[in-house]
């Protein structure tokens, strides 16, 4: 029972509040769908961003020390700023649209990818590189053929991290009104009187989602990685 | 930049901070949530985490729930206890929020007296210490730094995600943001913006001041890059 019905005269009885309640799925599910598609579109979007700019970051950073330690170091200032304070900051320019939403969660990822991607690439030993380049790789074949492959592992752990934060951070899109799941668990729950299914529907699907994603992630990583694989199994 | 005007003048109205739902009040507010959740979770995470480093087990098991927690939306947390009967007190958020705050200390203390030189110990021990000793007078000082890396980052995350209570019952300076929002008044959720930034980083920088105060030994001072620059310094005024 909520404390604030908590009196004893109430005209009617209280309406039933379930922490869990299936039904109230199957009849909200064209409530439910589109919010869970924002969710993950939301997801991917600013995973494949943040990824897209995050390499070039990190090839970037690796050429110069100071350059490297100026990235980290914004990244770090960054990922300080509450979520909250970032859509904020961002919903002047693009009102409250998922575009608010998905520069904010870019920037996040971006914070994860560039440190993963960079310790990935310097990882590569430098023997190797040199092997390569002996054999004839130019700098763009070498990237591509053997340093790429070799901070694989490194780049797919980058991704899976990022992309369970952001399925987490979504919801907090809320206060823009694209939340994904965060509607659901706000304007559906908490705003319709503190109805409880949709809460912890939209929390277990947060989650769901969020290992669903990684655990996706790490098919693809093994399918990519062959050669690691091999050697467990030697 | 329209808003950030605005929201310049809207920090600078001494109504906006001292008025009785003001950002005083709201900041307040804030602190006192997030200070209780890390008390809360500082008792609840370090002593066992001490205790299973220095045992060195458990280790897979912390580090996994510390992954984990990483899932879970803080945002639905908060929610959830604020639906139950603790609802509209200032409880739901602490207790959601310290809930967040134990697993990064549980996995920091822990590696941090896991990591600590066996040879140490050994050395601690054949001086005679005894098991207690061993944890407070050799482990503890070696392993202080991680241990304050680890308060850090839930402190930080702590007031970062104390914003969020504001979406429920309990207002704290992400009430400015949500106000801001609910007027469609840019300034307002821009200068709220700035607040809630502005305790996080500020929270950042005392925790960074008070784990390099707390750190014996030859200590790094905080933000500079390397120890060799004041090694250096100190070289140069002993050469004067």
């Amino acid at each position: 029972m909520l404390s604030a019905a908590g009196g004893a005269v109430l005209a009617a009885d209280a309406a039933p509040n379930p922490w869990f309640d299936l039904s109230w799925v199957s009849n909200n599910w064209s409530t439910i769908m589109p919010l869970v598609g924002q969710h993950v579109r939301l997801t991917v979007v600013s995973v494949l961003i943040g990824a897209l700019v995050a390499f070039p970051l990190a090839l970037l950073a690796r050429r110069t020390r100071g350059l490297a330690a100026a990235v980290l170091g914004l990244s770090t200032f960054v990922y300080t700023i509450p979520s909250l304070a970032m859509f904020a900051f961002i919903a002047p320019f693009t009102g409250l649209s998922e575009t608010t939403v998905a520069i904010g969660l870019v920037l996040y990822s971006l914070v994860v990818l560039v440190r993963n991607f960079l310790a990935g690439l310097q990882a590569v030993p430098a023997e190797v590189r040199e092997a390569a380049r002996g054999m004839g790789y130019g700098p763009g074949r070498m990237l591509l053929r053997v340093e790429l492959p070799l901070a694989l592992p490194a780049i797919m752990t980058g991704l899976r991290i990022a992309t369970v934060t952001t399925v987490a951070l979504v919801t907090v899109g809320v206060i823009v009104g694209q939340g994904g799941l965060g509607q659901i668990i706000i304007v559906n729950g908490f705003g319709a009187n503190y109805y409880r299914p949709p809460i912890v529907f939209g929390a277990l699907g947060c989650v769901l989602l969020a290992l669903l994603a990684d655990q996706a992630l790490a098919v693809v990583e093994r399918l990519l990685t062959p050669w690691t694989r091999r050697g467990a199994a030697a | 930049m329209n808003a950030f005007q605005d929201a310049v003048v809207y920090l600078n109205d001494p109504f906006n901070w001292t008025s009785a739902r003001g950002i005083l009040f709201l900041a307040g507010q804030h602190l006192q949530i997030a200070g209780l959740a890390m008390l809360f979770a500082l008792l609840v995470a370090v002593p066992p985490a001490v205790w299973l480093g220095h045992r060195g087990r458990g280790g897979g098991f912390l580090l996994g729930l510390s992954n984990v927690s990483r899932a879970v939306p803080t945002l639905a947390v908060l929610t959830i206890f604020a639906v139950t009967s603790i609802g509209f007190t200032i409880w739901a958020p602490v207790i959601a929020l310290a809930l967040f705050a134990v697993p990064p200390m549980l996995a920091n203390t822990y590696v941090g007296f896991r990591e600590v030189d066996r040879d140490v110990v050994e050395a601690a021990r054949a001086m005679g210490m005894s098991g207690r000793q061993v944890v407070w007078r050799a482990e503890l000082p070696l392993a202080l730094p991680l241990v304050m890396t680890g308060i850090r980052t839930a402190a930080v995350q702590v007031v970062a995600t104390a914003t969020l209570a504001s979406l429920l019952a309990n207002p704290t300076l992400g009430t400015v943001i949500r106000s801001g929002f609910g007027r469609q008044d840019y300034g307002m959720v821009v200068a709220g913006a700035l607040l809630v930034a502005g305790l996080a980083l500020l929270t950042d920088l005392a925790l960074a001041l008070l784990s390099w105060a707390v750190t014996p030994g030859d200590r790094r001072v905080p933000f500079a890059r390397t120890r060799s620059r004041r090694a250096e310094a100190t070289a140069v005024a002993a050469a004067r």
